[in-house]
């Protein structure tokens, strides 16, 4: 159907990225907004679609991490098989929170809240033990190979992280026209309902959280390879969280492009602005900020959910407050 | 879709030379270096301090003549921003090497350290690292990276010795030791090998607390090490934690027989002892120091002191990795990579301030680098280890 | 394992540390009870009210706690302009909108002082900075007693204005039902940017008597943030007795859980705490069932 022709076509363009060029910097920067775009969506899966606000998915980000990390250090695992090991350690730790969260009916700011709480739980208890590496973290050696997921250059990344986006599109288009997806987004409109009428908001919700957490932790793992140093505060820090929602909500949740958008606009803005006015640190961010809260005022609905015109925008923002 | 492309394209051209603000003048045969640091986010204190060291650097090399060797050609700072993490600064890197740059001083914190040598070592970059301690960064086989200054372990083992040295001297009054450090990698680091380290010199380590960082509050742990009562505290914490934690002590009139640091975050830093003088007093630490016999650091202590900053070690580390670093373009006689990582490999690089005499780089790190053991004496900071260095005899124990 | 007299130091410093994070607490649970936002700029809020409190008192040489009567209005008008003004209108009421408003709200406050304040941290020197007292075998520091009685002061202050006042009364109906009140003529808009006011008149207050014995630089408002939403969900959302008891215990739990975790194991104590509180009592002790 329509949307997974539009998925097979991004992924075609973007492939061939790094055939037509070889500049590091373009690379680079496709290979961070793929990953910008994975966060948003693992999240936009369980935010989005499923309604469920979280503000701690690095908690799934930092397992996946650490999982990728601990099976090649402590056992001896090839990367390639240990992502997808990682990607279920995560799922796991999303349907452990998710079970435990829905069954005690968490809704809303609360759910966002203990969210968070286990994800600064994780962080400190990473922080005290010893197979985390505590506080000096886990470092993978160098190798730099395909074999061992570490690639010469950028290209080999840009394309694991376009699979892994790919992946996450194709959840989401499944989400967008299968019963399961309409259930999922039945329960967020309406849980009450959705019940009366015969779904169980409790599986549909424990399944979106564990998809939501197993593709954030392919982020997680991917991280862990690229840069091959995790420590507690990049595994569950507070960073990751926001990075991920932030994407989402800005380009629309609940859409399937929308993360990719927002993920993408976001990365493009801080990029930009990291280096203006160099000599005055501090000035990208109040930009990057101020654009922020710019965004929100003028489209509501985020980038892709707006369907709004930005004349008809300033219309209703002058015009009248809701 | 193709505008995704043709976007990516013009955004990355137009990244490059929007990217960095030109400092000190574009002239025509100007050897351009990448200055990166984490000036914005947590540890923008450190980042700025160093970004300060190393263009003053950049001055002083310039208006002395630039690179003799090139015919003069001026050195030009590509400043980038690692906004306090690895993702940032290896981004940085990449437009850096895009921008041309033929080497890059930088970047501060260990764990940022990691990632941009190692992006700099896919291009053959030379990567002069000002400060990061991890031992980490030199021990993974890259040929593009050089830390000038020591690693935690030298500074461990150099802090252990010495404090054996002055207790033997003092006549053993010191036997119990309770170290203090913060919980990421240089606190946890600095103890695991102080750990193992002390016992073999016969001293007995009480009690370990890791603690947070930001941590709001000391009492408790200060209430531990009243009722332990070693008999000397090791803090291994940055500049707030460490100023805290002091602080709290003095409030709580608890006094060990010394207060020994290393790499303590604000034990050997002018702002805490002109902050508190008292708290601060007597206060020895392991850390980072230039060679106070050099005139040179006086007198770029009073320039830096002038703009209203600290002579912090961030000042100083940074200042003298770029004169390595010129030093070994001047000998290279080239602004080529390969032939900076080579001249910078078999630099023997001395007519610099710091106590580390001539250069010698073995996988990357430099033989001679030491840390200098500081004591606070009457308001300033003085070294007392070792005796080439030494500037008033130590005083220890503190309340004999 | 730990004598009586580092136990009682140990809970009377919880005490007098829990106090402070219940005045951050007080004004967060208000905006929380009422506009149910989470307020993601709690922290950078902070933060410029100790940089407030810092400039007052290296510039004008305005005593800290002299400078309550400057620094708490001040920052009321800060808060009920950044609510009718940014926040209203950005977020057109979406909840995750007001997310995003606040988030961003904090990183231009937080890099907007380290433009301007740089990034050193900044303490003050008071003449009673190191004075302590004796109460039974502990000493406590004066700044932290001083922040203890504070932080009574401050929460009956507010309970007496939610009770006694019109606005007060205002305030409970509209957290209780937006639309009626509106309908029965209450201006709600007013109502919230006051709320959001009060809110962070009361971190005005919390940074007063928080500087003297802690330090200020533009990320110090992060250290605090999750504290207070602990605390917000321990007591209740939009309850000032269940903020400062909340937060009190919290300081207790922390203090104890350092001594017997270690200080940094010990951080988890308060997690936990929410975690548990989260999934069996939501409401907190002394919120209202929903």
């Amino acid at each position: 159907m329509k949307d997974l022709r539009n998925v097979i076509l991004f992924v075609l363009v973007v492939a061939l990225v790094p055939v037509l060029t070889s500049s590091g910097v373009i690379l680079n920067f496709v290979m961070t907004a793929l990953y910008a775009c994975l966060l948003a969506q693992a999240w936009n899966i369980l935010g989005g679609f499923g309604g469920q606000f979280s503000f701690g998915h690095a908690l799934f980000f930092g397992t996946g991490a650490y999982a990728q990390a601990i099976l090649q250090l402590q056992f001896n695992v090839n990367p390639w098989v240990a992502l997808p090991l990682a990607m279920g350690a995560s799922a796991m730790v999303g349907a452990w929170v998710g079970a435990l969260s829905f069954r005690y009916g968490l809704k809303g700011s609360y759910f966002a809240l203990v969210t968070l709480a286990f994800a600064e739980v994780f962080r400190i208890v990473a922080l005290s033990v010893p197979f985390t590496g505590a506080g000096v973290g886990l470092m993978l050696p160098l190798q730099s190979s395909a074999a061992a997921m570490q690639f010469g250059t950028r290209a080999g990344f840009v394309w694991l992280m376009l699979g892994l986006v790919a992946l996450a599109l194709c959840v989401s288009v499944w989400l967008r026209h299968s019963r399961f997806g309409a259930y999922l987004q039945a329960v967020r409109d309406n849980e009450d309902a959705a019940r009366a009428i015969g779904v169980n908001p409790f599986q549909v919700k424990l399944l979106a959280t564990v998809l939501s957490g197993g593709l954030m932790g392919a982020g997680g793992a991917f991280y862990v390879q690229v840069f091959q140093y995790i420590d507690p505060g990049i595994a569950y820090g507070p960073h990751t969280s926001v990075e991920a929602l932030v994407g989402a909500i800005v380009g629309g949740m609940g859409t399937l492009w929308g993360p990719v958008v927002g993920a993408l606009a976001l990365h493009v803005l801080a990029d930009l602005t990291r280096n203006l006015f160099g000599q005055l640190p501090g000035i990208n961010m109040v930009i990057y900020g101020a654009v922020l809260v710019l965004i929100v005022m003028f489209l509501p609905r985020g980038i892709a959910g707006s369907g709004v015109s930005v004349r008809a925008a300033w219309q209703r923002w002058t015009g009248g407050r809701s | 879709m193709s505008n995704r492309r043709t976007f990516m394209a013009h955004s990355a051209a137009a990244a490059t030379t929007l990217a960095f603000p030109l400092v000190a003048g574009a002239q025509a045969k100007a050897v351009k270096v990448g200055v990166l640091h984490p000036v914005t986010g947590a540890l923008a204190y450190s980042g700025q301090q160093c970004r300060m060291g190393a263009l003053m650097a950049i001055e002083d090399i310039n208006k002395a003549g630039g690179i003799k060797s090139l015919g003069g050609a001026k050195l030009e700072a590509l400043l980038g921003d690692a906004q306090s993490n690895p993702q940032a600064g290896s981004a940085e890197i990449e437009k850096m090497n895009e921008a041309g740059v033929s080497a890059v001083v930088g970047a501060f914190a260990s764990a940022i350290c990691l990632a941009t040598t190692q992006a700099a070592a896919k291009y053959n970059l030379p990567h002069v690292v000002d400060v990061g301690v991890a031992d980490q960064i030199v021990e993974r086989g890259l040929k593009n990276t050089f830390r000038f200054g020591p690693g935690y372990k030298k500074c461990a083992e150099i802090a252990v010795a010495n404090l054996h040295v002055l207790n033997t001297a003092a006549g053993r009054p010191a036997r119990s030791v309770m170290i203090i450090h913060e919980e990421s990698l240089f606190g946890t680091g600095t103890v695991n090998l102080l750990s193992r380290e002390l016992p073999g010199y016969g001293y007995e380590v009480k009690e370990v607390i890791k603690h947070a960082n930001p941590t709001r509050d000391f009492n408790n742990i200060v209430l531990r090490i009243k009722q332990v009562n070693p008999d000397i505290v090791i803090p291994a914490n940055y500049y707030n934690e460490y100023a805290l934690l002091v602080r709290t002590m003095q409030q709580q009139k608890v006094s060990p027989k010394a207060i020994y640091s290393v790499l303590g975050g604000a034990a050997s830093s002018y702002k805490f002892v002109k902050e508190f003088p008292d708290a601060a007093n007597g206060i020895i630490d392991c850390n980072h120091w230039f060679n106070p016999k050099d005139k040179r650091s006086a007198e770029l202590k009073k320039r830096v002191e002038a703009q209203g900053q600290f002579f912090s070690y961030e000042v100083f580390m940074t200042y003298t990795a770029m004169r390595l670093l010129a030093d070994s373009i001047e000998r290279a006689k080239s602004s080529d990579r390969a032939a900076i990582i080579d001249a910078l490999s078999k630099s023997t690089f001395s007519d610099h301030i710091m106590p580390y005499g001539p250069t010698q780089f073995v996988n990357g790190q430099n033989m001679g680098a030491q840390p200098l053991m500081t004591q606070v004496v009457k308001g300033d900071i003085k070294v007392i280890i070792p005796r080439d260095y030494r500037e008033v005899e130590p005083v220890f124990p503190l309340n004999a | 394992m730990f004598d009586p007299s580092i136990l009682w130091a140990s809970v009377l410093n919880g005490v007098t540390t829990g106090a402070v994070y219940a005045l951050i607490a007080l004004g967060l649970t208000l905006i929380y009870g009422v506009l149910h936002i989470i307020n993601f700029a709690h922290g950078a809020s902070l933060m410029m009210a100790l940089y407030g409190v810092y400039f007052l008192k290296e510039r004008l040489g305005i005593d800290p706690y002299l400078a309550l009567p400057v620094v708490v209005p001040l920052m009321f008008v800060l808060g009920y302009v950044l609510q009718r003004v940014v926040i209203n209108r950005a977020s057109h009421g979406k909840d995750e909108n007001i997310l995003l408003v606040t988030l961003g709200l904090s990183i231009v406050m937080e890099n907007l002082a380290l433009l301007f304040f740089k990034s050193d941290t900044r303490t003050i020197d008071t003449a009673y900075t190191l004075t302590t007292w004796s109460i039974g075998s502990a000493m406590i520091s004066l700044p932290k007693l001083v922040a203890f009685v504070g932080a009574l002061v401050v929460s009956a202050l507010l309970l007496w204005m939610v009770r006694g006042t019109d606005l007060g009364r205002a305030i409970r109906a509209v957290a209780k039902e937006k639309h009626g009140a509106r309908l029965m003529g209450i201006d709600v808009e007013h109502v919230y940017a006051m709320c959001f006011g009060i809110g962070l008149a009361c971190l005005g207050a919390a940074a007063c008597f928080l500087l003297p014995a802690y330090y200020v630089n533009p990320q110090v408002g992060n250290g605090f943030v999750l504290v207070a939403f602990t605390i917000v969900v321990l007591g209740g959302m939009g309850s000032f007795a269940g903020a400062l008891l909340g937060g009190l215990l919290i300081g207790v739990v922390e203090s104890l859980g350092g001594l017997y975790l270690g200080e940094s194991l010990g951080q988890v104590g308060i997690f936990v705490i929410f975690i548990a509180v989260l999934l069996l009592r939501p409401q907190g002790f002394f919120g209202a069932r929903t």
